[in-house]
């Protein structure tokens, strides 16, 4: 019978299978193996050399890059958390209608499923030099002259970050509060809690797991980054995924891989650890 | 009811700074895209006019824009498709524990949280080094379903996991073959979830990016023309473009909405009539 259960099981797991293998498992392979490889000006040859490695961890960029990199994964995971844990929050214990529940959550899910580009550009309009928040400023006399570093800046990368994935935060969280059960606060409230008190001892340690999907989304994404970062910074910040276009761009492969690799492994590490405190398979 | 707490006021203010934030940008740009033909990327609006939608429709203006439009519509329901029918097959077969289901799961979970530019690097080296040509249909498709059948598995999860099994039982002590109560019990229950999943499917190829960069070749998808342009483009026509796609957008999502709402009142008009009999 077992043995039925997995030939069955595998027959109709086989194209997904087959789609990993080709798509994820084969590319990732590729890039570690090119990571030692040579390049020349115009092609790239097979070798066996750490100078790639060699190269990527002898440079003080590398560093300073991945420092910002965990800067941007850092600040953004504050931001949307805060922001995600709040609206998710309202959504499960103060809207009270079902209905209404839905109708609010969609709308904070709708702009996921646009283009993340456009919702980028549609930052020109507010932080240009002469756009909506400059201009606003100025009309109130809180500055004198317009602030250069709203676009084009760590500023901007942050804020188009906390725009873009602070849903993923929303999702998980409000999952986990749907199910917590309404009469654990009855409970706390009729012990003699505050809101307070309720809202530390029983709901945020209830909403854990929501928090912790939340957050590898959010690390991911922002680790994984560059076109948000090339983008909203104006070219004159860098991260990780940056240096890896960069290379891509002077079709330096064994470069960029070499980068990839590494920089797969610290979100692997990343993620291994998170998920030490949450099992996914069960939070579904 | 109780009263409202203070809180609740508190907390939907800032709810609704938060949709503020979510849309206001768009809005602003959908606004700034009608600009008369003198205006520029901020306000003032110089007057209003559809100069630069009509901007759009002259091909030498901008790059392929109508050409792009149509490989990723096309690539989107491509896409769609295959996504629904892995996630169901997938869902059903994680129904049931098998051995390796575990490392496939797994497999799906790096699936979802690798780098993108990875796939786009890996996929483009495969395909070069093997002397194949890149093409939004080959190494653009298989690219883009690493991150759409995550979200249709992870749903598909879900939802079997919620899923009351004494249906199918009902429909085998009936007489009904393994297949007859998939198509005929399981298929229908699941049906919501299902548009629900081809609503993710479409929408995250059309807009997908970094996965396609390197994976689509010569011909553009639509958002890599769209930031092909953010380069050298610098007239409202830029914004007239992204609010055509995004009312795009919003519309294939209504649809998929209005689907799932009609598909879940049939389900409860031709559901159960148990308990609701004459007295």
């Amino acid at each position: 019978m077992l043995k039925n259960n997995t030939l069955i099981g595998w027959l109709m797991a086989l194209p997904i299978m087959a789609v990993l293998v080709f798509f994820l498992v084969l590319p990732i392979l590729m890039i570690v193996t090119v990571s030692f490889w040579q390049a020349t000006e115009f092609s790239i040859i097979p070798a066996f050399n750490f100078e790639n490695y060699a190269f990527l961890f002898g440079s003080e960029v590398t560093y300073r890059v991945f420092f910002n990199t965990f800067k941007y994964a850092f600040t953004t995971w504050i931001f949307t958390l805060c922001i995600g844990f709040t609206v998710a929050y309202f959504l499960a214990f103060h809207v009270r209608s079902l209905t209404w529940q839905i109708v609010l959550f969609l709308l904070c899910t709708i702009p996921f499923w646009t283009s993340n580009i456009i919702r980028m550009i549609s930052w020109i309009p507010f932080l240009g030099r002469n756009g909506i928040a400059n201009s606003t400023l100025t009309s109130w006399g809180v500055i004198d002259q317009p602030l250069d570093w709203l676009l084009f800046s760590d500023f901007a990368v942050i804020l188009a970050f906390v725009h873009l994935y602070t849903l993923f935060m929303v999702v998980p969280i409000f999952n986990t509060m749907m199910r917590i059960d309404k009469s654990l606060i009855e409970a706390a409230r009729d012990a003699g809690a505050s809101g307070a008190q309720i809202l530390w001892n029983v709901v945020i340690p209830l909403t854990k797991p929501g928090i912790m999907i939340g957050t590898i989304f959010v690390a991911t994404l922002v680790m994984g980054d560059f076109i948000t970062v090339r983008f909203m910074s104006g070219s004159q910040s860098a991260n990780v995924g940056r240096l890896i276009s960069n290379d891509i761009a002077l079709l330096a492969y064994p470069s960029a891989s070499a980068t990839a690799v590494v920089l797969l492994l610290t979100v692997l590490i990343v993620i291994g650890i998170m998920l030490r405190f949450v099992d996914i398979r069960k939070e579904l | 009811m109780e009263p409202r707490p203070k809180s609740f006021y508190i907390l939907s203010g800032f709810f609704a700074l938060f949709l503020l934030f979510l849309y206001g940008p768009t809005i602003t740009i959908a606004i700034l895209s009608f600009q008369g033909p003198g205006g520029g990327l901020t306000f003032p609006m110089r007057g209003t006019s559809l100069h630069w939608f009509r901007n759009l429709f002259e091909q030498q203006a901008v790059g392929d824009i109508w050409g792009s439009f149509r490989r990723s519509f096309a690539l989107g329901l491509m896409v769609m498709v295959t996504t629904v029918i892995l996630s169901v097959m997938g869902g059903l077969a994680f129904r049931k524990k098998f051995k390796g289901s575990g490392i496939l799961f797994y497999l799906i979970i790096t699936s979802l949280v690798i780098p993108s530019i990875l796939i786009s690097l890996g996929v483009g080296l495969i395909f070069s080094q093997s002397g194949l040509e890149v093409h939004w249909s080959t190494s653009g498709f298989g690219s883009q379903l690493t991150w759409t059948l995550p979200f249709g598995l992870l749903i598909m999860f879900a939802v079997f996991n919620r899923f009351d099994q004494s249906y199918e039982e009902a429909a085998r002590d009936l007489g009904a073959s393994p297949w007859q109560t998939i198509r005929h019990v399981v298929l229908p229950i699941i049906a919501p979830s299902l548009i629900g999943v081809a609503l993710f499917g479409f929408t995250l190829s059309y807009d997908e990016f970094a996965r396609t960069l390197l994976t689509s070749g010569s011909y553009n998808t639509l958002p890599l023309e769209i930031f092909g342009m953010t380069t050298n483009v610098t007239t409202p026509v830029l914004y007239a473009l992204g609010t055509l796609t995004t009312v795009f957008s919003l519309l294939m999502i209504a649809l998929f909405l209005c689907l799932a709402l009609w598909s879940t009142r049939r389900k409860a008009r031709a559901g159960s009539d148990a308990g609701k009999g004459m007295l």
